[in-house]
């Protein structure tokens, strides 16, 4: 079947199988890898991506599902080649990751979480990210980069002395 | 440089620069690879525990669209020789697919190669297997009975291992002691369980005789193993090191996975892949960690020290030998923790059963004996009616009693345990905690606090093999490290193994930057493949930080002595005469007369007129570094160093449990960690909070649980429970720096911290809470039911007692 497919602010029109999932439709079609599949049953969250802003798991719905809404992946949010959002910047300065692979659905995960809430608490970063299973970090280091992302954004309009 | 000498880079608190790829999405795992007319893989497993398998129909599966090849076990078997094992049971032979009889349910039995993932499923479902069933056997120790079905009959037997070591006057010490007490204790089948799952590419070209191969793996010998079983020489394999793992943490050994695929590439003359799928992974991915079954003696004062110990170990490695039965070794080498027992028996069993096959798991079984001593010294000091915190303190090795002989023959390194332990307890307050467990009690909680003082053996050798098969005679594992300056004046060091997630880039820049005097960040990493690599064991037992470590620090120092040399020679100066300061060398007594890194790129590349006599030309250099205690075969009696480095961690933690659910939610968690000189603080603390998760995990919610019928009943992550943001706790962690004398740096291993004593501790924090209700539980994983089962049984008994 003929989709449509709005990708990173891209529309794109692919013929697909009925039974091809997002995430395969985003990887072998549109050659996007940063979405992992980690369980392809909807628990690990390893697939996550932004569906009109909202963190989904695009392991657990079909590709002819997303006709006619926004899907954001990871590679939607990196300003450009070479340079990191935010969010991945702070990833970066807590080491909030280790391998790798749970990484990028970790940071839209955050991304949905920050749109809604700028200043969240601990709890409810945890509770963001509950639905992404981390296997490497103890999900200490990813908290804390959250909240330092969150501290740093909420910063960027505000009066600061030259030597900040 | 010493180990406490002035550092630039090393232990400061730096970015790891492999971060930034991951972050964008921009990893190179295996399942991003796609080669020119790649074809897909799948594979059809048994469904029984035990099955004759009497015939294969695959006409109608190959009919279906899409579908190129179907490969069964006669035919994978005919073409290539078993997969490699570590003990001497050649009648217990494993193979990618099951030749004639599958001996767990969920072991491969053919597999499809199709245009894509999902035709290839479509075709496996076709496939139609005629199957006797055959009896089995899932329990060990009824693996062990006389008349018990036998998962590989011409073994005879289901025991692969039944090995005694007594080191010491076991006999006469427990003659000697006032005190006895046994202890049964169980740790539960689970596993690191990656995110991502195994996967493999195999890609044959016939023209050159190169089977290229590019797969999520974590082994060593892994090329060797490839070309062994597919017949064709190590020079045929080109196994890439640039692919991303997604996690390993022990287990990611594909090498079924790779014989197979490589076998088919060869067959069918395209690259094929197979990714396994969750299910796959978790079933017949052969990836289960240890099922241990401990009995555990001790013999001991009304002190509470401990004066000898015997361990009777009973290990379930599932259906076949892999290297599993070693996993029974590795812990010979802390077997008596960071405690002076003066002597021990310990018995090694390791028996075939009819589940999945086992790999090496995070620590190869340092965390289950761990979690057997520990429950253990629990248990003296619950006997005594001592704190169980007061029975540690007065069997630990003390910090001016290092190095120390244990009796098995290995020398601890170095400690401060007692320091270790007094930060943590200066930070935590230990009365304030039991004021705490107190305070909850009196809610109606049950509360329990939970210690464990436990090693980490690290940087080995391997001679665990030796030890348990004394054909093996391999003492040497090494790791080694390039390093060129190339004609511009750019560093490039080489690695020779893939990396899933443990920093590895970020260690060799530090290291090389620290001995250079350069800024780690340019320091370029580079990861050959497998014919252009040196030695390397890849990364396991812990052993990156100081073997990989050790090989840059001693190649970037040889580069050092050859930019001094160059430089005293262009400067007309005695050698002693030459200072190398950040790149530059000058003269000590005229420091105005320098060379500086241009300078002397420029004299090693272009002017060798300039150069010492008889100096190779350019700036390449290179180390290959064995384990630095070296090599040396066990004793007859079982004596052997096999780890150089014991890192230690005091875990102490506050537990509370609601009586009414039985869910034990972790109130407190508190971590004394010393691993020696931290060479980038961010990768230890999160390595130690990914294992203090794990040991969550393994310690009450992860098991490969299997019903009656031997089929895998946790088959998805709705049963296999991976601990959540919601289920790890924070956790103060306070380091400690205790260097050891045998590293460059000082350092020692942190891969498997946290890990190898969270569920010990958690384990006595349990026990405490319900001590009181006159129930113990010493099986892991303490799941909800079990607990709240336990506690519901407790009470009613009670009831009926005060009833009465």
């Amino acid at each position: 079947m003929r989709i449509e497919l709005n990708v990173n602010g891209t529309v794109h029109e692919i013929e697909v199988e009925p039974r091809t999932t997002l995430l395969d439709c985003l990887r072998d079609r549109l050659d996007l890898k940063g979405a992992h599949a980690g369980c392809e049953h909807g628990v690990c969250g390893a697939c996550t991506v932004l569906f009109d802003g909202a963190a989904v798991r695009s392991c657990l719905m079909f590709a002819a599902q997303a006709t006619g809404s926004a899907i954001t992946t990871i590679e939607g949010v990196t300003p450009g080649p070479g340079e990191l959002s935010p969010i991945q910047d702070a990833f970066c300065e807590t080491h909030g990751l280790q391998c790798g692979y749970c990484t990028p659905a970790m940071i839209m995960a955050a991304h949905a979480l920050l749109a809604g809430n700028p200043a969240p608490t601990r709890e409810e970063i945890v509770e963001a990210i509950s639905g992404n299973i981390c296997r490497c970090t103890g999900y200490a280091q990813i908290v804390e980069a959250i909240a330092l992302a969150a501290e740093r954004m909420r910063g960027v309009n505000r009066p600061r002395s030259l030597t900040e | 440089m010493s180990a406490t000498g002035n550092r630039r880079y090393v232990s400061s608190d730096r970015r790891v620069r492999e971060d930034r790829r991951f972050v964008a999405g921009k990893g190179h795992f295996v399942a991003d690879i796609e080669l020119p007319n790649m074809k897909h893989v799948a594979v059809v497993t048994c469904p029984h525990a035990a099955a004759r398998i009497k015939a294969i129909d695959k006409r109608a599966a190959l009919a279906m669209p899409g579908v190129h090849y179907i490969v069964d076990g006669a035919e994978l078997a005919a073409a290539t020789l078993p997969l490699m094992t570590g003990l001497d049971t050649p009648n217990v032979p494993r193979r990618p697919l099951a030749l004639d009889v599958a001996r767990y349910s969920g072991e491969w039995v053919a597999a499809v190669v199709a245009d894509t993932r999902a035709l290839a499923e479509d075709a496996a479902e076709a496939i139609e297997i005629d199957y006797e069933a055959l009896p089995f056997v899932l329990d060990a120790e009824q693996a062990l009975e006389q008349g018990s079905p036998l998962v590989h009959e011409a073994h005879g037997s289901n025991v692969l291992l039944d090995k005694t070591f007594v080191w010491g006057e076991v006999e006469k010490d427990f003659a000697a002691s006032p005190r006895k007490l046994s202890l049964r204790v169980k740790w539960g089948r689970s596993s690191t369980v990656p995110i991502e799952t195994f996967g493999v590419v195999a890609s044959w070209d016939p023209w050159r005789d190169m089977l290229d191969v590019h797969a999520s793996i974590q082994m060593p010998r892994y090329a060797d193993q490839i070309g062994i079983a597919l017949k064709i020489p190590a020079t045929s394999v080109r196994v890439h090191h640039d692919v991303d793992v997604g996690g390993s943490y022990g287990v990611k050994r594909g090498i079924k996975h790779t014989v197979l695929c490589g076998y088919l590439s060869r067959r069918l003359g395209f690259p094929v892949r197979l990714i396994e799928d969750r299910l796959e992974n978790m079933r017949g991915g052969d990836a289960h960690g240890p099922e241990r079954l401990f009995d555990v003696e001790v013999a001991f004062a009304d002190s509470g020290i401990v004066r000898s110990m015997k361990m009777r170990a009973l290990e379930n490695v599932g259906a076949y030998a892999g290297r599993s039965p070693f996993q029974l070794g590795k812990p010979i080498g802390a077997i008596v923790g960071p405690y002076k027992i003066n002597s021990v028996e310990y018995r090694a069993i390791a028996v075939v059963t009819n589940k999945t096959t086992q790999d090496a798991v995070r620590g190869f079984g340092q965390g289950p004996t761990n979690l057997a001593l520990e429950r253990t010294m629990d248990e003296v000091a619950n006997v005594l009616g001592l704190d169980p915190l007061e029975v540690r303190k007065r069997n630990l090795i003390r910090h001016d009693e290092f190095p120390y002989l244990i009796p098995s023959g290995t020398t601890y390194d170095s400690g401060n345990y007692e320091t270790v332990i007094a930060k943590v307890l200066a930070d935590a307050g230990y009365e304030d905690l039991k004021a705490e467990r107190d305070r909850l009690r009196a809610e109606g909680k049950l509360a329990g606090i939970g210690i464990a003082a436990c090693l980490e053996p690290s940087g080995g050798n391997a001679t665990f093999e030796a030890l348990l098969n004394p054909a093996i005679t391999t003492s040497t594992f090494m790791d080694s490290c390039r390093i060129n300056i190339d004609g511009m004046g750019a560093i490039t060091a080489t690695m020779h193994t893939p990396s899933s997630g443990q920093g590895h880039e970020t260690l060799l820049g530090t290291v090389i930057g620290e001995v250079l005097q350069v800024d780690p960040d340019v320091v370029h990493v580079t990861r050959p493949d497998s014919l252009n690599s040196l030695p390397s064991g890849t990364p396991v037992g812990s052993r990156m930080a100081i073997m990989l470590g050790g090989a840059a620090f001693h190649a970037a120092n040889r580069l050092k002595a050859k930019l001094t040399a160059i430089g005293a020679h262009d400067l007309g100066i005695p050698l002693e005469r030459a200072v190398y300061d950040a790149g530059t060398v000058s003269d000590r007594d005229a420091p105005q007369n320098k060379r500086a890194w241009a300078d002397l790129v420029q004299i090693a590349f272009r002017n060798y007129h300039r150069m010492p006599q008889d100096f190779e030309p350019g700036l390449a250099v290179e180390h290959v570094y064995q384990v630095p205690t070296g090599g040396t075969l066990p004793t007859p009696d079982g004596r052997v160093q096999m780890y150089p480095c014991f890192s230690f961690e005091f875990h102490l933690l506050l537990v509370s449990i609601d009586p009414e659910l039985g869910r034990p939610e972790i109130v407190r968690y508190r971590l004394g960690h010393d691993c020696g000189t931290q060479i980038n603080p961010k990768i230890v603390r999160g390595m130690t909070m990914g294992g203090i998760a794990h040991g969550i995990g393994a310690a009450l919610y992860e098991e490969f649980a299997y019903n009656d019928d031997g089929q895998l009943i946790a088959q998805s992550f709705m049963d296999y429970l991976l601990p959540s943001s919601h289920e790890v706790p924070a956790v103060d962690i306070v380091d400690h720096e205790t260097p050891s004398p045998h590293t460059v740096l000082g350092q020692k291993g942190s891969g498997e911290s946290g890990y190898l004593g969270a569920p010990a501790a958690i384990a006595n924090a349990v026990n405490d809470a319900i001590r009181g209700l006159g129930i113990s539980i010493n099986t892991l994983p303490i799941k909800v039911s079990k607990l709240g089962d336990l506690i519901a049984q407790a009470q009613e008994k009670t009831k009926v007692k005060k009833g009465n």
